[in-house]
């Protein structure tokens, strides 16, 4: 990987003193190992702490949204993606964001990693070239970055940014002859009650926390409709209904809008592979409409258009 | 399942089925069925929205969780809309919807989709009866309801 954050440091070092924005949004090292904080600089001085690797995984087009003052952010293509679907539904305006765009080699998946180090504490972890390097007390191992990349980097198409002023690296290879939709067609070769079971057990260890709504850029409704009272749409328990009916309505409003960051499913605490709902509307979309998610500002969403002679063999 | 004081058993189960219709046109398609008096199961529980572009998939669902077998939402054929374009909208909707409820386990037929205007009342009694018996046939839904009291 190029090395992102001299010239993510340089940009925003340029970009802050020449007060062509109030502040900008990137990352800096968590913690915790594999974990990266987002964070908004406002001061040069501080510019030094944006870091950028594999472990950057977060969307930071969640922090766009209905934002007043103008900002400098980093992102990966699947962030690229999120940004043109806010600035197509109108959350915030094009000429508010300086995109530094950042073509992704793919996010490590840090739960993968720690399911290596079979119970082993992982102290630092650090990445060379195509290996992770992961050293504990009395351990060292390097993995193979392929080995540990997130499951929706693994199959993406889109690893470059759609739009940017600063692209901080040269282009990379997009991947060829992926398919994107293998689990999900193996889903659907499944009979209905073995899918009805595939779902229940999917969802069963769900607690509810919502942390996969919090992680997502689309989710920006003043209300959710977890949240509403009249009528209340779902149970806030987690009984087997709710927590389907959750999961079903969730996915169903990212619908045409999903970029597949895989933001959601990094987030889940009990690591639930919530990808498997978005990933069916985004095929069916694609299968049906032709379309695919943010790619330019030009386009109105799929559900916000209509062709006279869009399918309707299922209506009687 | 308690109805009028008897206990419901597979002999004497009847599907209820909940149906959205558009005021424009489904919803008087029922109106002349019954002027016309046409003989449809009587299974329907209607709701009249003003437009299927005004159906959500929270109201399916909805449905669902609280005891109805099958969902039936009818609206104006493309190019009828009222509000011109409503019924193109929904399409997008509903065959995602569709799909991704049939992809989590939902029987096929559980919920269905019909285009029928105003005069006819014919389609509207024959669909009304062709959604009945393909409920029927699945049997009572049981995968989305809630059994559990809501907990605000």
């Amino acid at each position: 990987m190029p090395d992102y954050t001299s010239k993510i440091h340089e940009a925003a070092r340029r970009l802050l003193a020449e007060k062509q924005v109030d502040g900008v949004i990137g990352f800096r090292k968590g913690t915790v190992p594999m974990m990266r904080q987002p964070v908004l600089i406002r001061d040069p001085a501080d510019v030094e702490t944006l870091c950028w690797d594999s472990f950057c995984r977060m969307n930071l087009a969640n922090y766009l949204p209905k934002r007043a003052d103008r900002v400098a952010v980093t992102a990966k293509g699947c962030d690229t993606r999120n940004i043109v679907v806010h600035i197509v539904e109108g959350q915030v305006k094009r000429d508010q964001i300086v995109v530094l765009g950042i073509p992704c080699l793919g996010m490590v998946d840090r739960r993968k990693v720690l399911s290596l180090l079979k119970d082993r504490e992982p102290v630092e972890v650090s990445e060379a070239e195509d290996k992770i390097l992961v050293k504990g007390s009395g351990f060292e191992i390097a993995l193979e970055k392929a080995q540990v990349l997130q499951d929706n980097c693994t199959i993406c198409v889109h690893r470059n940014p759609v739009i940017c002023d600063t692209l901080l690296a040269d282009p990379v290879p997009e991947q060829e002859g992926i398919d994107r939709y293998e689990d999900v067609r193996a889903v659907e070769a499944m009979g209905p009650e073995e899918r009805w079971e595939h779902f229940r057990e999917l969802v069963a260890p769900c607690i509810r926390c919502y942390a996969c709504r919090n992680a997502c850029p689309l989710c920006y409704c003043p209300t959710c409709f977890v949240d509403e009272s009249k009528p209340q749409w779902l149970g806030k328990s987690i009984d087997p209904p709710d927590t389907l009916t959750f999961h079903m309505l969730r996915a169903f409003h990212c619908a045409g809008r999903c970029t597949d960051c895989g933001a959601c499913e990094q987030a889940c605490p009990m690591g639930i592979k919530v990808r498997q709902f978005t990933k069916k509307l985004e095929k069916d979309i694609l299968e049906l409409y032709g379309q695919e998610a943010g790619m330019t500002i030009e386009v109105r969403p799929p559900l916000d258009v209509y062709r006279p002679e869009d399918p309707q063999g299922f209506i009687q | 399942m308690e109805d009028n004081g008897n206990r419901v058993t597979e002999a004497t189960w009847e599907p209820k089925i909940v149906a959205f219709l558009c005021t424009w046109c489904t919803y008087n398609a029922a109106d002349l069925a019954g002027v016309t008096r046409l003989q449809y199961p009587p299974n329907l529980r209607v709701i009249r929205i003003p437009c299927t572009g005004r159906m959500s998939a929270k109201f399916v669902l909805d449905a669902l969780r609280h005891g109805a077998d099958g969902v039936w939402i009818s609206g104006c054929h493309p190019g009828d809309c009222h509000y011109l374009e409503g019924n193109y909208y929904a399409r997008r909707k509903f065959a995602l919807l569709k799909n991704l409820l049939e992809h989590v386990g939902i029987e096929p037929g559980r919920v269905q989709f019909s285009w029928i205007s105003s005069s006819e009342s014919t389609k509207f009694a024959d669909v009304a009866g062709r959604v009945t018996e393909s409920v029927r046939a699945l049997g009572p839904a049981r995968h989305l309801l809630k059994k559990e009291p809501e907990v605000a």
